[in-house]
């Protein structure tokens, strides 16, 4: 073999590519998601009152968020399978105390406070339940086994009730999505789905009596009639609606949202954002962002059917599938197709939390992404 | 061996686990397409429903008063107009301690504490962030004790806030009336949108008949204002346009002589313009003050004017009845006349008293004596009472009522104001519907005399009179003459005016009769005759309160004064070329010729006089 043919399937990389391959940054990913945060940056200005001070302190969590990102992008897939186990543990336990707190504290307690920030337990555990599930049967050869069903199903319950408990259901939801996720890119059976699907469905009444708190019920009864109680229950959905449908085709333009400017609509800024962009920039708006959101899922979605291992595509399928559920559950409930559970519009919301981890999840999707090595064929 | 080295491992679990990564992505699609279709659902579909929704959510709509259109005399005048008053005001949002500037302004204005508590009252009904009024028509001085502390009072403020004035009080009180503050009862029956904002409507007279030009076209802005309702910017205004003002027939001076002369006597001065039909002087002697109605009249001064015997919201000219006595006779002769019931020249013989067959019962003449013979021109000089009851026999009280019925008595006059009364004229059809009884001859006897059922208004009065001066062309009195506005609303419409078919010669009989009660040796009218250069035509008339017993005298300074007759008069002048026609009444005055006559002919001289000065 001459050195010309020996270029043409190891070419000598660029400076550029160097430093890309140094940083261990996805580029395309990269610039979706520094695009879909600048768009952040634009609606916040609008839905907070046009605050100055409220970006300043958006801007300096999301650029926490991104050097995180940008950190966890450099360690080695490896290690995250390594330290799975041990960080799923640590977030139950952490979960657990918090709990207990709570339950002295006489309320609903989500936070840890370290002095410096608080933490949000229930935040890490989004990432560590599929780490823990994909280490689970990452040893074990695919499609998944009964017995590891069974386990795997105990592993996810623990986090998801834990949490529900707490009470933060959206969070719940996303927990146990996370891991279903897991259990679907390990090949469950597609009879198996539907059952489980359909069994759901015969709980829901149990579910509904015995595992919701009056408040989460009548959310739903809320979804299902908006105008039964329109200044009470129904007041955040009529007004979204409103901020949403008077947006129309075209939107009124940046800094045009009245519903939010004037304060009609609550939490425009925190969970309700997206009628603000709806209302400010139609639904040529609604669909670009979505349009965005879509390439951050096809490319995680794509990043995870290059990985190399069972542990790594698992994750990787499953943060992916996981952001989308964010994106599908908070739309779902501004639009008023979905209960209104507390989950922010992910990478636009106001709030460090979701943010931090969220690019937490991309970080860990560089990795595996930019840390392969050739194997034998 | 480079060519076998690949990134990929196990390629049976890589396949699989591509084929579900396509499923997840195809899910994620479906799903999504699920959000889309929601969205156009809400944006295409809904958005004009929810644009709507979202306009009404954030727009207010401000309205803004129109000024009130301003009252003036003939001359100019202003009889009712727009003031301004100083309130007090605070903004709580604004002032950081409230209880603190409250006992601060408490000493510094001398408030009374019952205003404190009335401001704390409507704090709790207003948002916090509207002006609430705690001191109300401040006086100058007190504007100025505040400005000079104004800087140490923040949210604490002056305001200048539109009220109503008439500065001729009670001498027009019930031509003008006045406005009040809009009620529940008013509430009721307004075009809300139009009197959004206002703070008065027209209570009574001008006021109110004409509520509907003088108020104007109420502007509004369109404000946008935030969930709590606090105004943030102004999206569109529309200008109010304001009230036409109106130009009234009444002559405020005239309206003043004819005031003051009746002095003591409770009544009323009807004098009207009898070419126009504008009313000159509509006087309901005792007036009142209706500037305290503007404000809200204190319950006490409100009691004090209902429970006073006077009567002084009592409109005389407009509701007062009485009977007319015998200024009726000169309606009387005429329709004898034209229904040649008794010739021009032909004598009716006066005993002093009259009989009807077959009864007893004496019709006794104001003279008792008698007149002797007297044809119809004495009979009305001299106010013989017998000439007319024997008249009245000889027409009966269906000629009388058809013929009395076109001069306008027993019905409204049609004047531009509101409450007027009717009157009665009676009749057969009457009594039967309304007694359930026959008409009695006798009854038809004391008509002749204006006694008995028939009842008038003063303005009635005025206004038979006028017709009668006017060769029986009606006149319909009105007071506004003119409407001014800035938008072209045009002057009130001419009145269609009707005439009575009388022969001419029958008229001139009536009026030479009539100049001589006033300017022959045996008028009863003939005191106020002496010193003019023309003719007054007028008769007089004396209208009973009580009955005298058959063979009883009448004695007016025997008995008490409210039982005493009233007094009645009325005129036109000049007799050759009529131009203004009175009608007085001074209740308890006695009579005629003494008390009202001397009042009528004040009023008519002061205006032929003006007249006169007017033409160079």
């Amino acid at each position: 073999m001459n050195s010309e043919s020996r270029r043409e399937q190891f070419h000598t990389p660029t400076l550029t590519e160097r430093i890309l391959g140094k940083l261990h940054i996805d580029i395309p990913l990269f610039i979706i998601l520094l695009l879909i945060s600048l768009l952040s940056f634009i609606i916040l200005y609008s839905a907070g009152s046009q605050e100055i001070g409220l970006l300043v302190r958006q801007a300096f969590r999301v650029g926490l968020a991104y050097l995180l990102m940008t950190v966890l992008a450099h360690i080695n897939p490896y290690q995250f399978k390594r330290y799975s186990a041990l960080l799923f543990g640590m977030g139950i336990a952490l979960l657990v105390a918090v709990l207990i707190m709570g339950h002295i504290g006489k309320g609903a307690q989500r936070w840890l406070d370290l002095g410096v920030f608080r933490f949000q337990p229930s935040e890490m555990i989004k990432i560590t339940t599929p780490m823990m599930i994909a280490w689970y049967l990452a040893d074990h050869a695919l499609p998944i086994k009964p017995q590891q069903l069974l386990i795997s199903g105990i592993l996810i319950l623990i986090p998801t009730l834990l949490i529900a408990k707490q009470p933060d259901l959206g969070t719940a939801i996303l927990v146990a999505s996370s891991g279903a996720a897991v259990l679907f890119f390990a090949g469950l059976s597609w009879r198996f789905i539907l059952a489980i699907i359909a069994s759901l469905s015969a709980l829901a009444p149990i579910v509904w009596h015995y595992f919701l708190h009056d408040y989460q019920r009548a959310r739903i009864i809320t979804l299902l009639d908006p105008e039964a109680d329109p200044l009470g229950r129904g007041y955040h959905i009529i007004q979204s609606k409103i901020a949403i449908g008077s947006g129309g085709i075209y939107g009124k333009g940046w800094l045009g949202s009245k519903q939010s400017e004037l304060e009609f609509l609550p939490e425009s800024s925190t969970d309700f954002i997206f009628a603000v962009f709806a209302e400010e920039f139609g639904l040529f708006g609604c669909l670009g962002l979505i349009a965005l959101y879509l390439l951050v899922i096809g490319r995680c979605l794509y990043i995870a059917s290059q990985a190399q291992d069972t542990y790594s595509r698992l994750l990787a399928g499953s943060l992916a599938f996981t952001f989308f559920v964010y994106v599908f559950v908070n739309i779902g409930m501004v639009i008023g197709v979905l209960p209104v559970v507390g989950v922010p519009l992910p990478m636009i919301s106001y709030g460090g939390t979701s943010v931090v981890t969220l690019l937490a999840g991309f970080g860990i999707l560089m990795s595996i992404h930019t840390h392969k090595k050739l194997i034998p064929h | 061996m480079p060519r076998n080295l690949t990134y990929k491992d196990n390629p049976e679990e890589s396949y699989q686990f591509l084929a579900r990564i396509i499923s997840a992505f195809i899910i994620i699609l479906l799903l999504t397409a699920g959000l889309v279709i929601r969205l156009v659902y809400l944006q295409v579909a809904g958005h004009q429903h929810y644009a709507t929704l979202a306009k009404e959510n954030s727009i207010k709509i401000e309205p803004t008063v129109p000024s009130r259109g301003i009252i003036y005399d003939k001359r100019g005048n202003i009889l009712a107009e727009n003031t301004q008053t100083y309130t007090l005001e605070l903004i709580p949002e604004q002032i950081s301690d409230l209880d603190d500037t409250l006992i601060k302004l408490k000493t510094l204005l001398d408030i009374p504490g019952e205003k404190i508590e009335q401001f704390q009252k409507l704090r709790k009904r207003q948002k916090h962030f509207t002006s609430i009024p705690l001191l109300t028509n401040m006086t100058d001085e007190e504007v100025a004790k505040f400005a000079v502390v104004r800087p140490f009072y923040h949210g604490t403020d002056v305001q200048v806030r539109q009220s109503r004035n008439y500065p001729y009080g009670e001498l027009a009180a019930h031509v003008v009336g006045y406005v009040g503050r809009i009620n529940e009862e008013d509430m009721k029956e307004l075009p809300l949108a139009e009197y959004r904002g206002s703070t008065f409507i027209g209570k009574l007279g001008i006021e109110s008949a004409y509520e509907s030009v003088l108020h104007g076209t109420t502007g509004y802005s369109e404000i946008e204002v935030n969930v709590q309702g606090r105004p943030l910017k102004t999206l569109k205004e529309v200008d109010p346009v304001a009230g036409a003002n109106l130009h009234l027939s009444l002559d405020i001076e005239l309206q003043k002589t004819a005031y003051d002369a009746l002095e003591k006597y409770n009544g009323a001065v009807v004098a009207i313009e009898i070419e126009t039909g504008g009313v000159l002087t509509f006087v309901s002697r005792p007036g009142f003050d209706p500037n305290p109605f503007v404000v809200g009249i204190s319950n006490s001064a409100y009691q004090a004017l209902n429970a006073s015997p006077d009567q002084p919201l009592y409109n005389r000219a407009l509701r007062g009845l009485y009977p007319p006595g015998s200024t009726i006779k000169p309606f009387m002769a005429l329709a004898g006349l034209e229904y040649d019931a008794v010739g021009a020249r032909q004598q009716l013989f006066c005993p002093g008293y009259y009989q009807l067959p077959n009864d007893s019962h004496h019709y006794r003449d104001w003279r008792k004596g008698g007149h002797g013979s007297v044809n119809v021109s004495e009979g009305i000089t001299q106010s013989c009472d017998v000439y007319f009851y024997r008249l009245a026999g000889i027409l009966g009280i269906d000629r009388i009522h058809s013929f009395l019925q076109q001069f306008g008595f027993g019905e409204k006059t049609g004047i531009d104001l509101m409450g007027e009364k009717a009157g009665l004229l009676p009749s057969r059809e009457w009594k039967m519907a309304k007694k359930g009884q026959a008409w009695f001859p006798g009854e038809t006897v004391i008509t002749g005399i204006g006694q008995g059922y028939h009842q008038v208004t003063p303005l009635q009065l005025a206004k038979a009179t006028a017709t009668l001066a006017n060769n029986g062309k009606v006149v319909t009195p009105h007071l506004v003459d003119k409407l001014v506005a800035e938008s072209t609303r045009s002057p009130s419409a001419s009145i269609p005016k009707s005439t009575i078919a009388l022969k001419s010669a029958n008229i001139k009989t009536i009026i030479a009769a009539m100049v001589n009660v006033v300017h022959s040796n045996r008028g009863t009218a003939r005191s106020i005759g002496l010193d003019i250069n023309y003719q007054i035509a007028g008769k007089t008339g004396t209208a009973q309160v009580i009955n005298i017993k058959q063979n009883a005298s009448y004695n007016e300074h025997q008995i008490d004064f409210k039982q005493r007759d009233h007094a009645l008069f009325i005129s036109f002048a000049p007799a050759d070329n009529p131009k203004i026609a009175v009608a007085v009444i001074a209740e308890n005055g006695g009579h005629g010729g003494s008390v009202a006559a001397p009042i009528a002919a004040k009023v008519i001289k002061q205006y032929l006089r003006d007249k006169q000065n007017a033409q160079p």
